[in-house]
């Protein structure tokens, strides 16, 4: 559907890492979805499967078909998709930002 | 049948058939994670069985989940729960059962107010939950059926869930 967001975050409540990511989303206006999953590695098979990797956060994009974990990295992902250096010509990131672009009016 | 009445709930003005069931967005849980997820969204694919329920852990829960799941109504339509339990509990309640329906947590009971179907737990301080009951939804959110509990406990008469089923689908 065309108003699903394209960034999923696979989350656990109250994980820094994970807010760490949140602020950045937050920074940039991005429109994402939330997954929470549990606290307990044998359970976290979601993750393990899109990610590869069994830590939270892990973020899909599907504005650029990215799939990534480990916080750090996707702050820095995000920096180069969606801050200051991308806003001019850079990668296409789609319709899914609700930034002055489009002026707000949706 | 017990020697004894049963507990009368206060009578109440709730959803029923013909209305449209209100719409609301609530953390629904699967056997893997959570997220926010509004009725619509599930009306939009189809009919919806929406299922309200004591908290995960009372025996009614286990009762009514354990024979939902054994008539297999996923297969015909949408079937998903409600409860004021968190998303941990529900996801124990899921495995548990070992069913594949997901359910919606509403810790403070807003949905079940909405609805009209509350029920004030005697003897837990500032506890409301969901009372028993059941609404079936057309892909408009249109009541088809409608059953809620009267009596404490209380439970829905399954094989007419059932038959309202058939008749919708
Ligand atoms: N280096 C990772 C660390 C992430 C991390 O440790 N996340 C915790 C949750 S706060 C986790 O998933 N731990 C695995 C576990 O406890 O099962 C990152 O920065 O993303």
């Amino acid at each position: 559907m065309s108003d699903e967001p394209a960034i999923t975050l696979y989350r656990l409540q109250a994980c820094p890492y994970c807010e760490r990511v949140v602020r950045k989303l937050h920074e940039y206006d991005l429109d994402y979805r939330s997954r929470f999953v549990e606290p307990m590695h044998s359970q976290r098979n979601v993750v393990k499967r899109i990610s590869g990797k069994r830590t939270a956060p892990a973020i899909v994009d599907e504005n650029t078909g990215l799939t990534m974990s480990e916080s750090a990295n996707i702050v820095e992902y995000l920096e180069k998709t969606y801050g200051e250096a991308a806003t001019d010509g850079g990668v296409d990131v789609g319709d899914d930002r609700e930034d002055a672009d489009n002026g707000g009016a949706a | 049948m017990p020697e004894f009445d049963v507990v009368d709930l206060p009578e109440t003005d709730h959803v029923d058939v013909g209305d449209t069931a209100p719409d609301f967005t609530r953390p629904l849980v699967n056997a893997e994670y959570w997220e926010d997820v509004s009725l619509s969204e599930l009306t939009d694919d189809g009919p919806v069985l929406l299922v309200f329920y004591t908290m995960d852990g009372a025996f009614p829960a286990t009762y009514m989940w354990n024979e939902i799941r054994d008539r297999s109504w996923g297969e015909k339509l949408t079937v998903v729960g409600l409860s004021i339990s968190s998303a941990y509990e529900h996801k124990t309640l899921i495995e548990e059962r070992g069913m594949e329906y997901s359910l919606f947590s509403d810790p403070q009971n807003g949905v079940a107010a909405d609805y009209g179907v509350e029920n004030d737990l005697d003897g837990m301080a500032g506890v409301s939950e969901a009372r028993p009951a059941v609404f079936l939804l057309d892909g408009d959110r249109t009541v088809e059926y409608a059953w809620v509990a009267s009596e404490w406990p209380d439970f829905p008469d399954y094989d007419e869930v059932e038959a309202a089923i058939d008749d919708l689908v």
